[in-house]
C-alpha cells in the first residue's frame, strides 16, 4: 500500500526540497546550460574574440577521426573496467562471505584500495608496470612476453584498465558484500536441502536476489569508468601511445584545460552528456526489467 | 571529479590570503605566477626577496600554481574572473596564445617606457629576443628561462664499447653507429633516448637544418602559416628513428623528460634534450660524461645552422591599477641585471639571455671550470639565426605538439611508416592552425 503524507500549505513542501533543488540547478543545471552555450562559440582562451558558430565545433568534432576513434577507446575501456570490476569484486564478496576466521581482516583489505586517490593508484601500477623499474614488468618479461606500455597501445590499455578496476573494485565488494548478507539464510539452506550445490544456489537463488544491487553497479561503474577516471588516465598515460588510451572525459579535459580550446572541450562535453543520458535511460528501460526487486 | 573542485578550492582560498595580505601592509603587491620547482622553485623565490628587501614600495609575491599549462590555465580563468596575477611565466608553446590576447596583456617595452625604466631590447640575444617580438618589432615578454636542446653522452659506457671519447658524435650517422656498437657490445642498456619529441625532432632538427618548420617564417610573420615538416628530409629523420627503435638503438622515453632520468641513472648512452637537465644530470650522474652540439645530417645544405629556445617568459597581465605596473617594471628592471642574470645561467642551466650575461660568466672562467655549460650558449650563436631558425609562433601549438607525438608514437609503434606520420601531423597541425586564425586577429 502507498503511504502518503498531506501537507496542510502549499508552500512547504517546494521549501522542503528548495536546498536540493538550488544545489542541483547551481551546481548542474547552470554548468550544463553553460557548456552547452560554450559549445556554439569559437573563443580565444581569455574570452576576447568570441565568435557564433553554430554546430560549428560538432561538425569540426564529427569530421574528426581522431576524435571518432576516442569513442571506440571509450567504449572498449568501460566495458573492461566495469566487467572486470564487477566479476572481480563478486567473487571476492562471495568468499568473504563464508564464515572465516578472520573475515574482519579480509574485508578491511579489500576495502582499502578505495581510499587511494586515483591519481596515486594511477602512479602505483604506472611504477609496478614501468618496463625498466616494475616487478611486474620484469615478471612478464620473464614469461617471454614483450611488454611495452610506452608504445603500444594494448599494453597501455591494460596498464590503465587495471588501476581503474583496482580502485574501484572495493567499492563494487561493498555493494556486493552487504546485498549477500541481506539475502535469508533460510533460503539458502532451503535449497541446500532439497540438494543444490554451491553453484546452483548461487545461479537459481543469489544471484537472482543480488540483481538490484548489481544492476546499481553497473550504472555506477559505466559512469565511473566514463567520467571518475580521468585522473588514471592522466597520471598513467596522458592519453597516449598515440591516442591508445584516450578516452572521451579525458580528451575533454585535455582540450579544454590544458589546450584551452573552449568551444571543442564544450562540444565534447555535450555529446558526452547525452551518451551518458543516454546509457542511463537504455539501462533504466531494459536492463532493469530483467531486476527483481 | 574531485581534480577540479580541488582546484576551485584551492583558488578560492588564494584569492582569500591575497585579500587579507594586501589589506595588511601598506605596500603594493606584485603576484607573479610560475612554474617553477625544486631548486628553480628556490631561486624564483631568492629573486623575490631580494627585490623586496631592495626598495620598501612594492612587494613581489611568488606563487607556483603548477605545471605550465596549468599555471596559464588559472591565469586565464582568473583572468576571465577579474583577478589575474600581474605577472605570469608562460612556456614557448604558449607565446602564441598570449599574443593573440589584445587586451589581455600589456606589452613588455610599453609598460618599461611607462614606468620610466631603461629597456633595451637589443641587450637580450636576438634569437631569444625575437621570439617574444611581433613582426612590428615589439617585444611583448620578458624572457626568463630559456633552454635549448643539446646531446649528451655516457663517456664511460663508450670507453667500455670502445669508442673514442674525445670527440662526440657530430652526425645522425655517426651517433648511429656509436649505437649498434654500444648496442652490440652490451655497454649499456639502450643506446639513444631523447627528450621532448617533437621540440627536437620537429622544431630544432628544422632550424639546425635551415628548413622551414611552417611558412610565414614559421608562423611569425603571419597567422595563415602552414606546417610544412613532410619534406623528404622530414621524412627520412623520422624513418631513421623508426628504423633504429625497431633495432633496438633508440629508446623512446615518452612526451616529456622521462628520458633525462634514463640517462643520469646510466641506463641510455646518449640523449637529446634540454640545456636545462645539466644540472639534474650533474647531481645525479655517477659517470663522466660529455655535452655536444645536437647530431645532423651532413649532407645538408648549411647545416648545422642554430637551435632554437624553449623555456618560459614572463607576460605582464593588463586590468591592474596603474602603479602596480610601476613595480612590474622596476622588478623586470631588477631580474634584467647583468650580474643576475649571469648567475641565474650558471646555478641552472638555462640560457644567459643577455650577451653580457654570458661575458661575465666567461671571464669567471665559469665554463673552463664547468666543461659543457656553454655547449647551448655556442649552438645558439652557431650563426646568424635565418628566417627558418629565428623561433617559431604557432596557435593551439600545445594541442598541435601532442598531434605530432602522437603520430609519432604511432609510427614507433608501428602502426604507420614516417611518411604517413608526418603527412598527418601537417593535416592536423594545419587544421588547428586555421582554428586558431578564426579567433586571434593580429
Amino acid at each position: 500500500m502507498e503511504k502518503r503524507v498531506i501537507f496542510r500549505s502549499w508552500w512547504l513542501p517546494y521549501l522542503l526540497v528548495a536546498p536540493q533543488l538550488a544545489i542541483t540547478i547551481v551546481f548542474f543545471f547552470l554548468p550544463a546550460g553553460q557548456a552547452v552555450w560554450q559549445s556554439l562559440l569559437n573563443q580565444d582562451p581569455f574570452g576576447i574574440n568570441v565568435e557564433f558558430v553554430g554546430l560549428d565545433n560538432f561538425a569540426m568534432l564529427m569530421r574528426d577521426e581522431h576524435y571518432l576513434a576516442s569513442f571506440r577507446v571509450t567504449a572498449v575501456f568501460s566495458v573492461l573496467v566495469a566487467s572486470f570490476g564487477l566479476v572481480i569484486s563478486l567473487i571476492l564478496a562471495v568468499f568473504a562471505d563464508r564464515a572465516l576466521r578472520g573475515a574482519g581482516v579480509y574485508k578491511m583489505l579489500l576495502i582499502w584500495p578505495y581510499a587511494v586517490a586515483h591519481a596515486v593508484a594511477a602512479v602505483l601500477w604506472l611504477f609496478l608496470f614501468n618496463p625498466t623499474l616494475g616487478i611486474v614488468a620484469h615478471w612478464i618479461k620473464g614469461l617471454g612476453i614483450a611488454w611495452d606500455p610506452l608504445l603500444d597501445g594494448t599494453d597501455a590499455m591494460i596498464l590503465v584498465v587495471v588501476a581503474a578496476v583496482w580502485n574501484q573494485i572495493s567499492y563494487n565488494f561493498l555493494f556486493f558484500l552487504a546485498g549477500l548478507q541481506s539475502i535469508p539464510k533460510s533460503l539458502i539452506e532451503a535449497a541446500a536441502i532439497d540438494g543444490a550445490g554451491p553453484g546452483r544456489r548461487f545461479v537459481t537463488i543469489v544471484f537472482p536476489l543480488l540483481s538490484p544491487t548489481t544492476f546499481f553497479l553497473l550504472v555506477v561503474n559505466i559512469v565511473y569508468a566514463f567520467f571518475n577516471t580521468f585522473a588514471i588516465i592522466d597520471a598513467a598515460t596522458g592519453g597516449g601511445p598515440g591516442q591508445a588510451t584516450e578516452i572521451l572525459v579525458y580528451k575533454v579535459y585535455k582540450d579544454g584545460f590544458k589546450a584551452l580550446d573552449l568551444g571543442s572541450s564544450a562540444a565534447q562535453s555535450v555529446i558526452l552528456m547525452a551518451i551518458v543520458i543516454a546509457l542511463t535511460v537504455v539501462q533504466f528501460r531494459y536492463v532493469e526489467r530483467k531486476v527483481q526487486y | 571529479m574531485s581534480h577540479r573542485s580541488n582546484r576551485f578550492v584551492r583558488a578560492v582560498l588564494a584569492a582569500a590570503i591575497v585579500g587579507a595580505a594586501t589589506s595588511a601592509s601598506a605596500q603594493t603587491e606584485i603576484q607573479w605566477w610560475h612554474s617553477m620547482t625544486g631548486a628553480l622553485n628556490d631561486r624564483v623565490n631568492e629573486f623575490a626577496k631580494g627585490f623586496n628587501e631592495s626598495q620598501k614600495d612594492y612587494k613581489v609575491v611568488p606563487v607556483y600554481k603548477g605545471a605550465y599549462p596549468e599555471s596559464m590555465a588559472a591565469a586565464i580563468a582568473a583572468f576571465r574572473a577579474g583577478n589575474a596575477p600581474h605577472i605570469l611565466q608562460v612556456f614557448e608553446v604558449g607565446t602564441a596564445t598570449m599574443m593573440g590576447a589584445k587586451g589581455a596583456i600589456l606589452p613588455v617595452q610599453q609598460v618599461m617606457v611607462e614606468a620610466g625604466e631603461k629597456f633595451d631590447q637589443k641587450a637580450y640575444i636576438p634569437s631569444v629576443a625575437g621570439y617574444y617580438t611581433t613582426s612590428k618589432g615589439q617585444m611583448l615578454s620578458f624572457p626568463f628561462n630559456s633552454s635549448t636542446p643539446v646531446f649528451y653522452y655516457n663517456k664511460d659506457v663508450f670507453e667500455k664499447a670502445g669508442i673514442d671519447t674525445s670527440r662526440a658524435p657530430a652526425t645522425w650517422p655517426e651517433v648511429m653507429a656509436a649505437a649498434a656498437r654500444i648496442k652490440t657490445s652490451g655497454a649499456s642498456q639502450c643506446a639513444y633516448t631523447t627528450g621532448w619529441p617533437s621540440w627536437v625532432h620537429v622544431e630544432n632538427f628544422s632550424a639546425w637544418h635551415n628548413v622551414p618548420i611552417a611558412t610565414k617564417e614559421n608562423g611569425m610573420a603571419g597567422l595563415d602559416t602552414v606546417f610544412q615538416i613532410n619534406t623528404p628530409l622530414h621524412v627520412k629523420h623520422w624513418s631513421n628513428l623508426a628504423e633504429w627503435s625497431k633495432k633496438g638503438y633508440f629508446s623512446y622515453a615518452g612526451r616529456r623528460n622521462e628520458a633525462e632520468a634514463k640517462f643520469y641513472s646510466g641506463e641510455c648512452a646518449m640523449l637529446t634534450s634540454s640545456s636545462a637537465a645539466q644540472a639534474n644530470i650533474n647531481r645525479n650522474a655517477k659517470f663522466k660524461y660529455g655535452v655536444a652540439f645536437m647530431p645532423y645530417y651532413a649532407d645538408v645544405a648549411g647545416a648545422p645552422q642554430n637551435s632554437i629556445i624553449g623555456g618560459a617568459s614572463l607576460w605582464t597581465m593588463a586590468g591592474k591599477p596603474k602603479n602596480d605596473y610601476k613595480g612590474v617594471a622596476r622588478f623586470f628592471t631588477y631580474l634584467a641585471n647583468p650580474a643576475r642574470q649571469a648567475e641565474w645561467h650558471q646555478r641552472t642551466g638555462y640560457l644567459p639571455i643577455t650577451p653580457a650575461a654570458y661575458e661575465i660568466t666567461k671571464s669567471a672562467g665559469f665554463y673552463d671550470k664547468n666543461p659543457g655549460t656553454d655547449v647551448s650558449v655556442r649552438q645558439m650563436l652557431n650563426k646568424p639565426p635565418t628566417a627558418n631558425s629565428k623561433g617559431l609562433r604557432f596557435g593551439s601549438f600545445v594541442q598541435i605538439r601532442d598531434m605530432f607525438e602522437e603520430e609519432f608514437e604511432n609510427m614507433l609503434a608501428g602502426k604507420q611508416d614516417a611518411k604517413k606520420a608526418l603527412d598527418n601531423s601537417v593535416a592536423r597541425g594545419n587544421e588547428m592552425l586555421r582554428r586558431f586564425q578564426r579567433t586571434a586577429r593580429e
